[in-house]
């Protein structure tokens, strides 16, 4: 029987991003919040440490950060004719674990979604008619505009000091940015971050072919900043240790250099670490959360009893739980019915190889940061005429190499041997000289009918609860997509003086071995009324009012750039409504 | 009774509870502040070539033989055995990673498509053992009697293409399984930190040009197709520190 | 009424403001103040702050204030800090004012017995009657707590308080503070505050080998509980010579200023204390550091960079530390310290150095710089004769100079440290 907690007036699932950022915002609205986080307590000093943190096989191969497959995992099939199985050990994606979530580990690459992106379906219809769109493609519009959300990209921006170019200051668009984004009201808080070799190498080359490069929008900061809240970060030393580990210089924008420290002086504020939530409980109508239900380390059960729910853990389990839990109708592919677990989306991952004369270029691939680099947009989302190409959608194209970790760094021309001598020699002479960039090509990724999530059959964890099953697999609009992208880039590399360029286009089907960002999104979408979406546009549940579904859960699709910003944002834009109007008057804030 | 001295605290006394397990809602709370809790770093273990921790004898000439096909020694660069590729396998097997700790291990086991991948139920620690016995059987099978470590140069290169092609068959084990394990572990070895056991001296990282483990790149991020002069270094291992 | 602002009720005593009212209940109030009137009270309240009351008399955590129970260390071994709630039996609900008054200026306790200078009654003994009677009003407000404490939890022959006579004898001078003539009220105010209440020199003075201020060197710096108590008259090298008023204020309100970052037992000192005084104050006592002479000028020979451990602690430097203090040691202005001029790195002493490359340190949090950055452990990855390189290497480095560090002298504070757990 599970022993029943004091009353909070808060609680909330999962101390990453969107939980430190309305935590933050509750306490100050004066509410008595406790966050319970399944993994452990993380800060720089103690967890990232300058003398360690450079150690590709335990954190980058061994995922010492993350969550561990023994602790929790997925099942997997590409489509309802298979069984799908567990993934026992991650691939394709990397799931975070502990307090800071994947602020911890993430790249900072910190984008905004375009306009058009918001008002996705709506927008295509309009330009191209119906007819564009697949049959059984699922996109929609989100509920919210990206000028209802400018202000919270900024403020999420300027929490973390994003290092960038404005591109579109109020509507002006100005040299050096990006001319496609949407219109900013400010410029970013600190300048863009210095640019490698390649990565200038890039730009000179996209503008010779008429493009307009700008600098990626970057969480390691180009100087040292000092946020609203007071608290400071440094400056990032291209380390080129970035993705999959912790920053030991706090300049790196996470929960930990950004909020926690002031979180943490807030009396009213606890986090209890190592507990994982195994429920979220509902009054006997089930329209009112009453709190949650969780389980600590020795496996003892607790009832955490709330007003307000916050479920802020990462998009599959987010689902997870509010299947588990009895929230909204489950989607079932067949009928089209119930909102839980439909329009899951990953993200469109493509690259070329570019492969130079080591005696002309050294590119220094480890004098890096996460979100270093140079990008174009000209193909992203509806940036250009979609009517000859056979496919909607798009995504940045960048020269991001964000390190030279020589593990990752094993590309070698084509024929060349897996072992050897030849193996070796091919290693030494390309290493310096060839640019290897995983997230070259960062497409959207739109949603269908048959990729969705559900519970399966059969795997449990280890409290004897269903896993996550995905369905998911390519379909013919995002690998045409692919193609052209990565066409595209090659080009570029072409242009840059590569002796040789080997394409490597997304093919299916989806494969959970290989890594393609953990950009996963969907599954308890937003929209403008219960009948196509699980939140409303302020990201609160239709069915259950008291209970707010943070995350790229949200997203209806995924778009071209990754989702951090957008999240953040949407984290942002949520809070102020419930300060502002939930806690004022309880309920339901819209009625559709 | 808790003794707190007075040099015990740092940080604020109005930190109420530094990460103590409280038996109320039996987690490890944080409240209050930003704890401090003095030696908590978690640094790696160095490995020390002392013997073999996991392989028998045998197995260890095999698999030093094995990585030295793999990454044969050069003038330049030595060859996978004298980098210590053999003795990181050997400690990486009887840590978590060969005890396949971080895994989901429940069952049911079952093969499917490539796309869902690994889906054994051995561990990786136990399938070096089948493997390396299998490989054992299959030499002797071919090469009168000889096991891998004791064929010649030319047989063992034989031997492994065979893996790899899928045209040898190992007795109840899969040889391309077996093959990409080891050829993976062997590549891990080569350019992980020297502090496991392999890139003995940072040989692998000089032979790229890659110089390691430094933080501080901001003299060179503007120099732009400038070779890093820097020495190259590791966790543990910084010949530039010695007087 | 005295010369100088007051912009807050506590800041100057004020005598003629409540000589109107009388209370009796016992007290002997001849000076006619008011215990329960409310700026009496807040009075007391602030003046609780600057003595710091709350760091030894309060247990962290117990959420019992003033309740005592906290373990005092001294070279002679430990001390309980008593219970000062007004509680009658265990507390000091039950004292007279003349008792309460005459522990902090004179060093006894209840019927006199002496107390030990763990209690800084030989810095208290400054404080005027009045300052002392609002403390024990404001003390009488707090909620009484039944706490009995047994303080004296000396080894022999240090139990035997009568010892403390002969200790007074040689090292107290009782008496209150006399404004210094030809000093300005903000200086007269710092001198008040820093000799009297705030105590700093039971830190950062050294101490003779009984445990008494070296008067000669007062301000100097001291070895303490595993840390260096830092130099804080205005020595340009060593002390606060190089900081303005300003930085020394900053420094004192939210433990960071452009250059350095308060840690270790001056974090308890910035969050209780300090960091809850008004700017008025801290600018005052900032001014008076900036006035005391240090030990005058002394030639320090910088280490030669070409010499070995010069060398080796360069490459050390340049893997371990650039990544935040900066090739150039200029670390950044409110996160990490700079080491470039910095009079920390270049004490004589250099246990603060060495505890913090060895165990790491959290720099202090505060309202007004919440960050809270703190250096990670080395003892590690370092040898002690690494840690002595890369020592003598910043010491001497961008202009510095400070006597080399040994690794014998590492070697030791690695093995004190083991014992501590801060």
């Amino acid at each position: 029987m599970p022993r029943k907690l004091p009353r909070k007036d808060a609680v909330i699932i999962g101390l990453g991003w969107t939980g430190s950022i309305l935590a933050h915002e509750l306490c100050d609205a004066g509410l008595d919040v406790v966050a319970i986080e399944r993994g452990p307590w993380r800060d720089t000093a103690t967890d990232f440490l300058i003398s360690y943190a450079q150690d590709e096989l335990r954190y980058r191969l061994q995922h010492e950060l993350f969550l561990r497959p023994a602790q929790i995992t997925v099942t997997f099939r590409n489509n309802a004719q298979q069984t799908a199985l567990p993934v026992r050990n991650w691939g394709a994606f990397m799931l975070g674990n502990g307090v800071g979530g994947a602020g911890v580990h993430w790249n900072a690459e910190t984008f905004r979604f375009l306009p058009s992106d918001f008002v996705c379906r709506s927008h295509l219809v309009e330009r191209y008619g119906e007819k564009i769109l697949p049959e059984d493609m699922t996109i929609q519009d989100w509920g919210v505009t990206y000028d209802d959300l400018e202000p919270h990209y900024d403020a999420f921006e300027y929490l973390c000091g994003t290092s960038g170019t404005a591109g579109n200051l109020n509507g002006k668009i100005l040299d050096g940015g990006n001319p496609f984004e949407g219109p900013r009201s400010r410029p970013y808080p600190t300048p863009a971050q210095k640019q490698g070799y390649g990565h200038t190498l890039f730009a000179e080359a996209a503008k010779q072919l008429g493009y307009k490069p700008y600098p990626q929008p970057s969480g390691n900061l180009s100087q040292a900043y000092t946020n609203p809240l007071g608290v400071s970060l440094g400056q990032c030393t291209y380390c080129g240790f970035c993705e999959w580990f912790g920053c030991a210089n706090y300049s790196k924008a996470s929960p930990q250099t950004t909020i926690l420290p002031v979180l943490m002086r807030n009396s009213s504020f606890e986090v209890r670490t190592e507990c994982e939530v195994s429920r979220i409980n509902l009054d006997r109508s089930g329209t009112r959360a009453t709190g949650v239900t969780y389980v600590n380390a020795s496996g003892e059960e607790f009832e955490q009893p709330a007003d307000l729910v916050l479920l802020c853990g990462f998009q599959l389990f987010n689902v997870q739980l509010l299947l588990l839990s009895g929230v909204g109708t489950p989607y079932d592919p067949q009928t089209g019915k119930g909102q839980i677990g439909r329009n899951f989306t990953h993200q469109t991952m493509s690259t070329a190889v570019g492969f130079f004369d080591k005696e002309k270029y050294n590119f220094n691939p480890f004098v890096a940061s996460g979100a270093i680099g140079m990008c174009i947009d000209e193909f992203n989302g509806d940036n250009f005429d979609h009517s000859q190409v056979g496919f909607i959608g798009g995504g940045y194209i960048g020269q991001v190499r964000t390190n030279g970790r020589p593990l990752e760094s094993m590309s070698l021309p084509p024929g060349t041997p897996g072992w050897g001598v030849k193996w070796k020699q091919a290693l030494r002479d390309n290493y310096l000289s060839s640019i290897i960039c995983g997230g070259a090509c960062h497409a959207s990724f739109y949603s269908y009918r048959d990729v969705y999530l559900d519970l399966d059959p059969t795997y449990k964890d280890r409290f004897g609860r269903p896993l996550m099953r995905m369905t998911i697999d390519f379909h013919d609009n995002e690998l045409k997509m692919s193609a052209f992208l990565t066409d595209k880039y090659a080009e570029i590399l072409q242009q840059m003086g590569a002796k040789q360029v080997v394409k490597q286009p997304r093919k299916g089907p989806y494969d959970v071995t290989d890594y393609q960002t953990s950009h996963l999104c969907g599954g308890a979408i937003m929209g403008d009324n219960p009948g196509n979406s699980a939140l409303n546009r302020y990201l609160q549940s239709w069915d259950v009012p008291n209970l707010f579904v943070q995350g790229a859960t949200a997203f209806p699709q995924n778009a071209g750039y990754n989702p951090t910003g957008t999240v953040g944002a949407l984290a942002f834009w949520s809070a102020n409504a419930i300060r502002s109007q939930y806690l004022k008057n309880p309920g339901p804030l819209v009625h559709a | 009774m808790l003794r707190i001295n007075r040099r015990t605290l740092l940080g604020s006394s109005a930190v109420t509870l530094l990460a103590l397990h409280s038996h109320i809602a039996g987690a490890a709370i944080v409240k209050g502040g930003l704890p401090w809790k003095p030696g908590s770093a978690d640094p790696p273990t160095s490995v020390t070539p002392n013997g073999w921790h996991y392989f028998t004898a045998q197995e260890a000439a095999a698999v030093e033989a094995f990585v030295d096909r793999l990454i044969p020694p050069d003038p330049e660069t030595p060859g996978g055995k004298d980098c210590g590729c053999a003795v990181f396998i050997d400690r990486q097997l009887v840590g978590p990673y060969g005890r396949n700790e971080a895994y989901y291990m429940m069952g049911p086991f079952q093969q499917g498509t490539k796309q869902q991948g690994p889906q054994s139920a051995l561990t990786i620690a136990q399938q070096y053992r089948k493997g390396l016995g299998a490989l054992d059987g299959a030499c002797r099978g071919k090469y009168n009697g000889k096991g891998f470590a004791d064929l010649s140069d030319g047989e063992k290169d034989e031997v492994i293409k065979g893996l790899e092609d899928g045209s040898l068959k190992l007795d109840g084990f899969d040889g391309q399984s077996f093959f990409t394990l080891i050829v993976t572990d062997t590549r891990n070895g080569f350019l992980a930190d020297p502090i496991y056991g392999g890139n003995k001296d940072m040989a692998a990282w000089k032979m790229i040009g890659f110089p390691g483990t430094h933080y501080d790149y901001r003299d060179w991020i503007d120099r732009h197709n400038q070779r890093v002069t820097l020495p190259t270094i590791g966790i543990a291992s910084h010949p530039n520190w010695s007087r | 009424m005295r010369s100088g602002k007051d912009p807050l009720p506590g800041l100057l005593p004020s005598l003629s403001v409540f000589a109107a009212l009388v209370v009796s209940a016992g007290s002997a109030w001849a000076s006619g103040i008011d215990p329960q009137d409310f700026s009496q009270l807040e009075r007391g309240r602030y003046l609780a702050v600057v003595g710091d009351c709350a760091a030894c008399h309060t247990l962290p955590g117990s959420g019992r204030d003033f309740a005592g129970g906290r373990a005092i260390e001294t070279p002679f071994g430990n001390l309980l800090a008593p219970n000062i709630t007004p509680d009658p039996i265990t507390g000091i609900g039950a004292w007279t004012d003349d008792e309460f008054v005459n522990a902090l200026i004179k060093g006894t306790g209840r019927h006199g017995t002496r107390l030990y200078p763990a209690m800084p009654y030989t810095y208290y003994t400054k404080i005027t009657r009045d300052d002392a009677l609002a403390i024990r009003a404001y003390l009488n407000t707090v909620p009484a707590v039944y706490n009995p404490v047994k303080s004296n939890q000396l080894p022999l022959p240090f139990n035997i308080r009568l010892t403390m006579a002969v200790w007074d004898a040689l090292f107290f001078s009782p008496g209150g503070f006399i404004p210094a003539s030809g000093k300005s009220p903000e200086w007269n105010r710092g001198a008040y505050l820093t000799e009297g209440l705030g105590h700093c020199g039971l830190c950062h003075t050294p101490k003779n080998f009984l445990g008494g201020d070296d008067k000669g060197r007062r301000l100097q710096g001291y070895s303490l509980q595993g840390w260096f108590a830092p130099d804080i008259t205005d020595d340009l090298r060593r002390g606060l010579g190089a900081w303005s008023v300003d930085d020394i204020a900053a420094y004192l309100k939210s433990g960071h200023n452009k250059m350095s970052a308060a840690t270790g037992p001056m974090s308890e000192t910035l969050n209780l204390s300090t960091s809850r005084m008004s700017d008025t104050d801290l600018r005052a006592i900032a001014v008076y550091l900036k006035d005391q002479k240090g030990r005058g000028k002394e030639v320090v020979e910088r280490v030669d960079p070409a010499s070995a451990p010069m060398k080796a602690g360069a490459q050390i430097y340049a893997d371990e530390c650039a990544g935040c203090h900066g090739a150039n040691g200029n670390g950044i202005a409110g996160l990490f310290p700079t080491l470039n001029g910095s009079p920390v790195v270049q004490q004589t002493d250099p246990t603060t150095l060495a505890h913090v490359v060895l165990r790491g340190a959290r720099s202090v949090s505060t309202a007004q710089a919440p960050t809270g950055a703190a250096m990670p452990e080395f003892a590690w990855v370092l040898s002690n004769n690494q840690i002595a390189d890369v020592l003598t290497y910043i010491r001497n480095a961008w202009g510095n100079s400070a006597p080399p560090v040994s690794a014998d002298e590492i070697r030791k504070k690695r093995q004190t440290l083991v014992e501590r757990d801060d």
